[in-house]
């Protein structure tokens, strides 16, 4: 529990520094140290049993049909990395308060940062790998907004876009090495996989998996050649700069690697690919380190060289270059953050963070001064400093190597090499800073910040000296926890101690020492450093261009696409419909069932030939509106009668009142609309229509015959048999619709009592033009309404409304139902508005067709409410008979409140749709 | 029989998507029209053709249509209406917005304009 807890607390309590802000700023960094400490603590309340060796695990399933649970784990390699990202998060969170300036959105920055801590403690703690995706994604999400939080800075935004695009891209190809990988060991739970590797490496597709999931990592961690996005990400405030790329972020790489180290390492292809990115990596960002400029610059390239280093030492796959890289991600951490604090710091008081006019600041601010050069000397692995540990076991490994054969000696001389240039950019970092002559031209003059903004650098750079220090009384147990779960078995021998005598990997250290000292100086003095333009990477440059041309074929491809005219995306939908109809036909091949046919009779025969014959002449004459629809019109008689004639009565009801009803409402919107189509249509479209129609037409009728010639395998006896036992009525169709399916009818309802509003909301108030004379030429008829209508509507009316009671009632035994009686209703109801006009109708009928919409829909849903009353779930039916002394047996089912709502919904939506658009053409009548 | 309603609904289908490939709203409702007649039709006849057996329970019936189609097609017809009465108020408001009927919104001059 207190695991998820470590994940949720950050997760929500990201939302308290917003509220918080409005107490003032102490108040909003308060509550994140507050939201980050819990966690904290609760780490330390596991930290027994983690240091015992144990691992602490929770879990809930989440989607199990998947394998995605909510499993977490606590080691050694977890609790290092979420002590890291708590506690360096803590003094970043100390840090900001005095970096971000007054105008800045302080509570966001929290938010943001908690949140994409809390993604970071996903990763370290998940026990799952698909889970570890999601955090994963996160991360990318979190720092995407991180990295551009300064949104009016056109660099800021891009290089937040740049770091999303290219670690979303490597989480992509992260989800298929996972899906891979869950595909050998067949579970994604880290235990699992941690017990398969030799199943996991003898697997053909280890490399492909190997390969994908190395993408994902050195993506995120910023590996050759993947790193420009790091740089990029400078734009953002130092604050974060410190957090992502010291202890976080960039090193979610590192941290997969070292998770899965146990069952992926020790193959060809893992040394080759690991060390060989780590190497060319640490050796070419080192080079580029030295030449920028930039103090943020500078650090970048240094982290991504550091993470080379790291990412050589777990390719090695000896267990001590595993225990030296996990040493490494320890200290790299602490002097990393500590120098991009110490950059911001002098960024923030001097106004600059360019080296060439950055000079002489030791007069200015001798303590930050002193704090930078420690963590700077760290970095440079000088003796003392926690960083010469690490880089001595890494000499000590890179001279142990012999899987390189005769080329052993690369390996040792790049590190070399790699340690000269460290030397290097680390002495520019402090001589070009605080020596090297006076400050040029500075926005500001420079002071020492406030007393708190230099605490958490004082913090790290004591743990740097006292890990370089003692060694063995600090990092130690830490150390061999963490370095004890990546190996996954037992540690090596190995002694932390700052002198082994006279060996050859101090040799080499000494001559990373000299040699970058002398590079330094001979290049700020010989080849004039400052004077040195880099031309932008490769790397960018191909990124923009691949960039620019997927947005130029995405904007092809949908200007291609949506053009703008609905019919091309009518027609391209019926053409693609039509070829995934045709696959299957063309693929199992067509042929006609065995099933006997019905006979054909003389009646339907007839009817046949009415429809078709209508439907052909709804095409030919579609140019005439009104004589279309009135052939429409003969179709949806047919179209009942087809009901009539195949057992179905309710359809038949059904359909010929929404025929009466759409018939008038096409009449309504005919009258606003042009009475006659012009022909604009080239011959050519036309064919091509008429071609699309008839495959259409031949594919839809020849899937009816080859369906109607096969026996039927239905479903339906279910509820034929529970419909009076279980629903309490003899109509199977009803009882379906309001309670075997009841819940589809409730939405069925509600989406109607939509389009209704909708239509509502589109009409009401609309004023067209309306012609003056039909289309004959002719004026409209002043004569009001016909006299015999009037008379006959009206007496018509409560028989009409006697009749639908009745089909109310019946509904659950015999045709009818609350949808059929809402239409009779709402169709007799209309024959009153068509006889004597809205005016004189409206004045008699107060209804608000709204409110009735809205108590029918209400009525449904509490009828489905209620059952929960009876500890049913929702719409449970109950029924019963009652038997009244006139009417006879009254069936009383509580499905008879729910077609009540149905019923109540029809009318009012029926009424609302018809009398909102009949108002237009009205309005000017007046 | 069979065939006088598969070709019923081939020939509604038909109808249905040539008018919905028109370029005037009035037509496109009237092919949508067509179009869910052709598809309610379809729907039913997936519970095969049976002649005097309304799904009502009654002692001494033959048999009984397949309801569970019945029952899909009968909110069927009444969405359907839903939607005609929809794309009709749209129809009515993108005229009096826009000053033309096409379904584009622009009137397209082609070559066969004037007849």
């Amino acid at each position: 529990m207190s695991l998820l807890l470590i994940i949720l607390f950050p997760l929500l309590g990201a939302v308290l520094p917003t509220i918080a802000i409005r107490w003032g700023r102490n108040a909003s960094a308060g509550s994140a140290a507050g939201v980050a400490i819990i966690p904290l603590a609760l780490l330390f309340l596991d930290a027994p049993q983690v240091f015992a060796g144990k691992i602490v695990q929770a879990g809930w399933d989440w989607v199990p049909a998947i394998g995605l649970n909510l499993t977490f784990r606590l080691d050694g390699l977890g609790f290092l990395f979420a002590l890291l990202i708590l506690g360096i998060g803590l003094l970043v969170i100390l840090y900001a308060r005095y970096y971000l300036a007054e105008r800045d959105p302080v509570g966001r920055f929290y938010a943001f940062l908690l949140l994409f801590m809390a993604a970071m403690l996903g990763i370290v703690l998940s026990d799952n790998l698909l889970l570890l995706l999601v955090f994963w994604e996160l991360t990318s999400l979190s720092s995407f907004l991180l990295i551009g939080y300064w949104k009016h800075h056109a660099d800021a935004r891009q290089g937040a876009r740049m770091a999303l695009a290219i670690t979303g891209g490597g989480g992509l190809a992260l989800l298929a090495g996972v899906l891979l990988l869950g595909h050998i060991v067949g579970s994604f739970e880290l235990p699992v996989i941690l017990r398969s590797r030799e199943l996991i490496q003898g697997s053909p597709l280890y490399l492909p998996m190997l390969v994908l999931i190395l993408l994902g990592a050195f993506t995120k961690s910023a590996q050759f050649p993947f790193h420009f996005w790091l740089p990029h990400a400078m734009a953002a405030p130092t604050p974060v700069s410190a957090y992502l790329h010291s202890a976080t972020m960039v090193k979610a790489g590192v941290f997969l690697l070292a998770r899965l180290y146990p069952v992926l390492s020790g193959s060809d292809a893992w040394f080759y690919l690991v060390s060989g990115t780590g190497l060319v990596t640490l050796v070419f960002a080192a080079y580029v380190a030295m030449f920028k400029h930039d103090l943020k610059g500078l650090l970048a390239y240094s982290t991504i060289s550091h993470l080379g280093l790291i990412m050589l030492l777990f390719g090695l796959s000896t267990p001590l270059a595993a225990v030296a890289g996990v040493f490494h991600i320890i200290n790299h951490a602490t002097f990393k953050a500590s120098l991009f604090m110490a950059a911001g710091i002098i960024d923030h008081e001097s106004g600059s963070r360019d080296m060439r006019r950055l000079n002489g600041l030791w007069k200015y601010m001798p303590h930050t001064a002193a704090l930078a050069m420690v963590a700077a000397a760290s970095m440079a692995g000088v003796p003392l400093f926690n960083g010469f540990l690490s880089k001595e076991m890494f000499f000590t490994e890179a001279l142990e190597l012999h899987q390189a054969g005769t080329l052993w000696w690369i390996v040792p001389a790049a590190a070399t090499v790699a340690g000269v240039f460290a030397v290097a950019y680390s002495l520019r970092f402090i001589h070009d800073v605080f020596f090297n002559g006076e400050p040029v031209d500075l926005p500001r003059t420079p002071h020492e910040p406030p007393r708190w903004m230099k605490v958490p650098v004082e913090i790290l750079v004591v743990l740097c000296l006292l890990v370089g220090i003692f060694p063995a009384y600090t990092v130690a147990p830490l150390l061999d926890v963490a370095a004890g779960s990546v190996l996954g078995g037992p540690l090596p021998e190995f002694d932390l101690a700052i002198w082994h005598g006279f060996t050859f990997p101090l040799l080499m250290s000494v001559m990373a020492l000299t040699g970058g000292v002398l590079v330094y100086f001979a290049l700020q003095y010989r080849f004039n450093l400052h004077m040195i333009v880099q031309s932008p990477s490769p790397g960018r440059r191909f990124y923009n261009r691949a960039l620019a041309r997927l947005a130029g074929l995405s904007v092809a491809i949908t200007g291609g696409l949506q053009n703008g005219s609905l019919q091309s995306y009518l027609a391209l939908l019926v053409a693609v419909t039509l070829l995934a109809g045709v696959f299957p036909f063309w693929q199992l091949g067509w042929h006609s069932g065995g099933r006997p046919l019905g006979m054909m009779d003389g009646v339907s025969g007839v009817a046949w030939l009415l429809l078709v014959v209508s439907a052909v002449c709804t095409v030919i004459w579609h140019r005439r509106r009104l004589l279309a629809l009135i052939f429409v019109g003969v179709i949806g008689l047919v179209v009942s009668l087809i009901f009539v004639r195949f057992s179905a009565p309710d359809l038949a009801l059904t359909q010929i009142l929404v025929e009466v009803v759409s018939i008038i409402l096409l009449l309504l919107a005919l009258y606003l609309l042009p009475q006659t189509t012009p022909r604009e249509s080239s011959v050519a479209r036309r064919m091509r229509d008429a071609g699309l129609a008839v495959a259409a037409g031949l594919g839809t009728g020849g899937l009816v015959w080859a369906v109607l010639t096969r026996p039927q395998n239905t479903i339906s006896s279910f509820f034929l048999e529970q419909s009076v036992p279980g629903g309490g009525g003899s109509n199977v169709v009803n009882v379906i619709l309001v309670d075997f399916r009841g819940f589809d009818t409730f939405g069925e309802i509600i989406v109607l009592s939509i389009a209704a509003l909708g239509i509502y909301a589109m009409i009401s108030g609309l004023r067209v033009e309306r012609p003056a004379l039909d289309p004959a030429g002719r004026p409209w008829a002043a004569g009001g309404h016909p006299l015999l209508l009037r008379v006959a509507s009206r007496i018509l009316l409560p028989l009409a409304l006697m009749v639908s009671v009745y089909l109310f009632l019946r509904g659950h035994n015999e045709p009818g139902g609350g949808f059929i009686a809402g239409l009779v209703t709402a169709v007799a109801l209309i024959m009153q508005y068509l006889a004597s006009g809205i005016a004189w109708t409206e004045a008699r009928l107060r209804l608000d067709h709204q409110r009735m919409l809205a108590i029918g829909v209400l009525i449904a849903g509490l009828t489905g409410v209620a059952s929960w009353l009876f500890g049913a779930p929702f719409l449970t039916s109950a029924f019963a008979h009652l038997h009244l002394p006139v009417l006879g047996e009254l069936p009383l089912t509580s499905a008879m409140m729910f077609d009540l709502g149905v019923y109540l919904t029809v009318v009012a939506t029926t009424m609302l749709m018809l009398v909102t658009l009949g108002k237009i053409g009205a309005r000017e009548n007046a | 029989m069979e065939l006088l309603v598969a070709s019923a609904i081939g020939v509604l289908v038909a109808c249905g998507v040539y008018l919905l490939l028109r370029g005037r709203t009035f037509p496109v409702v009237l092919g949508l029209t067509l179009l869910s007649y052709g598809v309610n039709v379809f729907i039913f006849v997936m519970g095969r053709l049976q002649s005097g057996t309304p799904p009502i329970i009654k002692t001494g019936a033959a048999g009984y249509a397949d309801p569970l189609p019945q029952a899909l097609v009968l909110t069927a017809i009444v969405i359907g209406f839903g939607m005609t009465a929809f794309v009709l108020a749209l129809a009515v408001r993108a005229r009096s917005a826009l000053g033309n009927d096409h379904v584009d919104g622009v009137e397209r001059s082609g070559p066969e304009r004037v007849r």
